[in-house]
């Protein structure tokens, strides 16, 4: 697996920079969307947290969103319980309660593989909840968490009506974990995972320290999106107890899966065409959003492997010769099948 | 005290008989063709609408009913099998997950559509309304009655698998699958005919739930945890294993919410962690890949 | 060619023209824009229904109550209780649509995310579902016209000590912020009329319907003289009173309590004849046989059907239209924020299910509360109104229960 050329390679291809200066023409050409727009933006980064732990470490979870959770209550206790409301730091307080976290679990489950890590991650998530319940008094339980107030971001830009200077706030620190994600994936941390995720046994065989190297993948993803949570924390002064519940792991793996798996860019293009989608089409029939996503799923899984950066790239790449790395892959896979 | 017992262990196994019908065809399911089929739930759902339908709509008896839905939802698992599920086999864990999340969306929606969103019910025949006298205690006509299902269920289908041809080719397929086609099993028909039989399972399961855990277009998504859980607990691919777990968890739950209701889901998934932890292929799941 | 007139009675008569014109045109007609946010997908979706027909009621039926202007419902869904799409929702309303009203908000996390933004944009937020007690508090511009939990649940815990001979009781509830509610007004009103509480039992959670007999059975074991129920209307209830019927509670001598919410009207149907019995507390039901309500049941259905049936989301709905019908007359089409909370205070109404007020000091609503009783003849159930409350205010916020107690 050599270092492939264009999007997929380890140097900074032009076209990258196409959706990082479109999210920041919005607020501009869209003045209304502010608000929707950090929303996105913090399921940006919570998916390609995601994808560092699913896409690219394999690791197959349902309970992600506890970390997110952890990371949202760690930013509204600060506050609440302890009156420490700067921002900043605030995230990174939630980063190292998620990772903690992320690290326990990683250790406790991910010597295990398949429906096991399926149903220990879930549980994990759930106790998590019911744990988040039962210490209602700090927590607030089912009603949530209330009376957040965060400091205006580095003392000057507070939470406005139009959601602007959070949308500001929220595309840096995006950009920065990407940046950040986007070194690790292609480094050879990065790619042993990949090598993990295709064939766990032969990557054992190698002498490598499997079970080492998916807690790391996954602490460092537990830690990103807890910043997520923080974030989501900051910006709607509220956080309940279903942050880290089975809903939304569900839809971010719904939102990577459309996207695209293990490629990073499978989450900055997957979330905002679904919760764009979502907010249109959702106005107009909720019942037909909700069958229109199933079936999209079902097409997306079925014919267009990989998501839809996949299939664009598959596009792309057609015209000169096809793509021989996504051929061999792709036969690897299909052979893998009767070994399991 | 001793009749609090006797009515948890009761009430416990009334429970878990629904979860075992609702949980046995995905064990099989999965267990068999390796295939996450989260959308279990979804035909459970359906297989209760189709019940509520036949009931109120076309005035059939319940029993009827539920042979009714039992037969509709078995040749709509083995085409929705044909058309999907077959192609998912070489897909991984992932995408079967996220297609079986996209049926889950899809039936969800179209129910609401043809029935709205409210919960659906129907009105039990008069001889399981009420309750019957055991041992001095007034017990629920219908408990009993689905306890009798599930017990009945289960002998039936060991005695299918351990008995039959097709339950020989079955385990012999769930053991290894290139054996068994190499031996001459036809594998692909006889996948259509399990995944058929687990969605007339969940079917009835579903029939059976109406009374006992509502119906309504959030089912499927509201007990998918808990059939998880029943069969990961269980193990993939096994029948004791899954009529184990369920008696387990629906006896542990029952008694739990009787002693500590407090505790909330608590002890269930902190069962789940602790069984998983100890023996991660479920309790009577095949021994580590 | 003389003067016909002289200029006084020239320029008096350009007067006179000018003013009869202006008083026979027609005042120039606004559009006045309401953000509705409710749940219209999902679980909650008949709460956004119900609203929605309620409103579209009243303006049928009075469409001369607006003073000649024209009401725009904008609505957005607020899909899960977790009130981010709410918040968003309500951004978007008040920035992009410039809404001058906003109303709705069926979960209490709405509410809650929603209301800093209310507050920024002055807008007034009315509500019309979210019931925990201490909402109206998180800002200024927020007025509510349903119910608390505390108003139902704490005049039946007095009642229920005082007048239905209820020494001990049991409370069974489900677990989440309104059943958690419910049961501190019963309990501390109770308490204090000399009641004794055996048991406070969560009941599984709000989605999903328990098994209840291992509660019930915990229940019976205990043998207090009444068990107060909270449980979400629908399945759960129909569910928890078949196990109340088979575990024979009420021939072990235990009486069954709850609110209004147990006997929904569009829920009876769910229920047999063995419910009958129960006793709750209510501030609506469309049983109830005062002229507004006669008038109002009839209307409805004339206009959704025989079959259907207005429950209180849907009198929360039609007041709200009246309050803004209300508000778009008085205030001519142009609503400001301030001026209409003003108005808001104090607002008295006859609405079906009685004589309401927004209370001035607290932005909530005082409604009456019956004690009613759930009769069965011929197969049919049917609600009995046995006594009546007037005017009770929030408990919470009167006796300064935790949140309720913290300044406004």
């Amino acid at each position: 697996m050599a270092s492939r050329r264009g999007l997929s390679g380890a140097r900074w291809h032009p076209l990258e920079a196409l959706p990082w200066l479109f999210a920041l023409a919005v607020p501009f050409l869209f003045p209304g969307y502010a608000g929707l727009g950090v929303q996105v933006l913090i399921a940006v980064l919570f998916v390609l947290s995601l994808d560092l732990v699913l896409g690219y470490a394999g690791i197959v979870t349902l309970g992600h969103a506890a970390f997110f959770g952890v990371g949202a209550y760690t930013v509204g206790l600060l506050s609440v319980r302890a009156g420490w409301n700067e921002p900043i730091s605030g995230l990174v307080f939630a980063a190292l309660a998620a990772a903690a976290l992320g690290w326990a679990v990683g250790r406790l489950i991910l010597r295990f593989h398949g429906l096991a890590v399926l149903m220990l991650t879930l549980a994990a998530a759930l106790l998590l909840q019911e744990a988040g319940n039962s210490a209602a008094a700090i927590t607030g339980g089912h009603d949530g968490l209330t009376g957040i107030t965060i400091a205006p971001i580095l003392g000057r830009f507070e939470n406005d009506l139009f959601g602007m200077h959070y949308y500001a706030y929220s595309l840096v620190v995006v950009f920065v974990a990407f940046v950040v994600l986007r070194r690790i994936v292609h480094s050879p941390f990065g790619r042993s995972l990949v090598g993990i995720r295709e064939n766990r046994d032969r990557m054992t065989a190698l002498g490598a320290d499997v079970v080492g190297r998916l807690v790391r993948a996954h602490t460092f993803g537990a830690a990103l999106a807890g910043v997520a949570g923080g974030l989501y924390a900051q910006y709607n002064a509220f956080v309940t107890l279903n942050l880290l519940g089975f809903e939304r792991s569900g839809t971010a793996l719904v939102m990577l899966v459309l996207g695209g798996t293990g490629r990073l860019y499978g989450a900055i293009v997957g979330v905002p065409l679904y919760m764009l989608l979502e907010d249109r089409l959702a106005k107009i029939s909720p019942g037909f959003w909700s069958f229109g996503i199933g079936l999209l799923l079902i097409v997306v899984v079925l014919f267009f492997r990989g998501g839809l950066v996949a299939s664009m790239q598959a596009l792309v790449r057609r015209p000169h010769g096809g793509g021989h790395d996504a051929g061999v892959v792709e036969k690897i896979r299909g052979q893998r099948e009767p070994e399991r | 005290m001793s009749a609090a017992l006797a009515s948890i262990v009761f009430d416990g196994t009334a429970y878990a008989m629904v979860l075992f019908v609702l949980s046995v065809g995905l064990s099989v399911t999965m267990g068999l063709m390796n295939v996450v089929n989260l959308a279990h739930g979804a035909f459970a759902m359906l297989g209760g609408y189709v019940v509520v339908a036949a009931m109120s709509r076309f005035g059939m008896p319940f029993y009827g009913a539920l042979a009714t839905a039992v037969v509709a939802l078995a040749a709509a698992s083995a085409l929705l099998e044909r058309l999907l599920y077959a192609r998912l086999y070489r897909a991984g864990e992932l995408d079967q997950v996220v297609a079986s999340i996209g049926v889950i969306f899809a039936a969800s929606a179209l129910l609401v559509f043809l029935f709205g969103p409210t919960p659906q019910t129907v009105q039990l025949p008069e001889h399981l309304r009420g309750t019957v006298e055991i041992g001095g205690r007034a017990v629920p006509a219908y408990r009993l009655f689905v306890i009798a299902v599930g017990f009945g269920l289960f002998a039936a289908l060991r005695l299918g698998i351990e008995r039959t041809r097709i339950g020989a080719q079955l385990r012999a397929a769930v053991d290894n699958r290139h054996m068994a086609v190499s031996v001459g099993v036809n594998v692909r028909r006889l996948f259509t005919l399990v995944f058929s039989l687990g969605g007339a399972l969940s079917a009835l399961g579903g029939g059976l739930a109406i009374e006992v855990l509502g119906m309504g277009p959030g089912f499927a998504t509201q007990y998918l945890v808990l059939f998880l859980i029943v069969v990961a607990i269980g193990g993939l691919g096994s029948v004791r294993g899954t009529f184990a777990a369920s008696l387990v968890l629906g006896i542990v739950d029952t008694g739990g919410k009787y002693l500590f209701p407090a505790a909330g889901g608590f002890l269930i998934y902190a069962l789940t962690m602790g069984l998983l932890l100890w023996r991660p292929q479920g309790l009577m799941g095949r021994a580590a890949r | 060619m003389s003067r016909a007139r002289s200029p006084l009675a020239r320029g008096l008569g350009i007067v006179a023209i000018v003013a009869g014109a202006l008083a026979l045109s027609p005042v120039a007609a606004e559009t006045v824009k309401v953000g509705v946010v409710a749940s219209y997908s999902g679980p909650g979706a008949e709460v956004g229904r119900d609203l929605d027909r309620g409103m579209a009621l009243y303006r049928k039926l009075h469409p001369e109550a607006f003073g000649g202007h024209t009401v725009e419902l904008v609505k957005r869904d607020s899909r899960l209780p977790n009130g981010e799409a709410a918040k968003t929702a309500v951004q978007e309303l008040v920035t992009r649509e410039r809404v001058q009203l906003l109303a709705g908000f069926s979960y209490t996390p709405d509410a809650i995310a929603s209301a800093p933004l209310a507050t920024q944009a002055k807008t007034p937020m009315l509500l019309l579902q979210a019931a925990t007690a201490w909402l109206p508090q998180l800002s200024p511009y927020i007025a509510r016209l349903s119910f608390t939990m505390w108003q139902s649940g704490f005049p039946m815990g007095r009642y229920a000590a005082e007048k239905l001979q209820c020494r001990t009781a049991a409370v069974g509830y489900t677990d989440y912020p309104p059943g958690k509610d419910s049961l501190e007004a019963f309990r501390m009103a109770f308490e204090a009329a000399g009641g004794k509480i055996t048991d406070a039992i969560p009941m599984g959670g709000a989605v999903e319907v328990p098994d209840f007999t291992p509660f019930l059975q915990r229940v019976k074991d205990a043998r207090p003289d009444c068990l107060y129920a909270f449980i979400p209307a629908g399945n759960h209830t129909s569910s928890f009173l078949k196990t109340v019927g088979h575990l024979g509670l009420k021939d072990a001598g235990i009486k069954l309590l709850g609110p209004g919410e147990l006997v929904m009207d569009d829920k009876l149907h769910l229920l047999d004849a063995s419910a009958a019995g129960l006793v709750t507390m209510a501030h609506y039901s469309s049983f109830y046989d005062r002229p507004a309500n006669a008038a109002f049941v009839a209307a409805w259905k004339k206009e959704y059907g025989e079959d259907s049936v207005p429950n209180f989301t849907a009198v929360a709905g039609y007041d709200a239209m009246a309050l803004i019908a209300h508000l778009v007359k008085t205030l001519d089409g142009r609503i400001d924020g301030e001026r209409a909370m003003q108005l808001i205070r104090g607002w008295r109404y006859d609405s079906p299910r009685g004589p309401i007020l927004i209370d001035p000091e607290t932005r909530d609503i005082v409604q009456d509360e019956h004690v009613q009783v759930l009769v069965a003849d011929g197969g049919r159930l049917s609600i009995e109104v046995l006594d009546r409350i007037p005017q009770v205010k929030d408990p919470c916020k009167v006796h300064k229960v935790g949140r309720c107690g913290e300044a406004r």
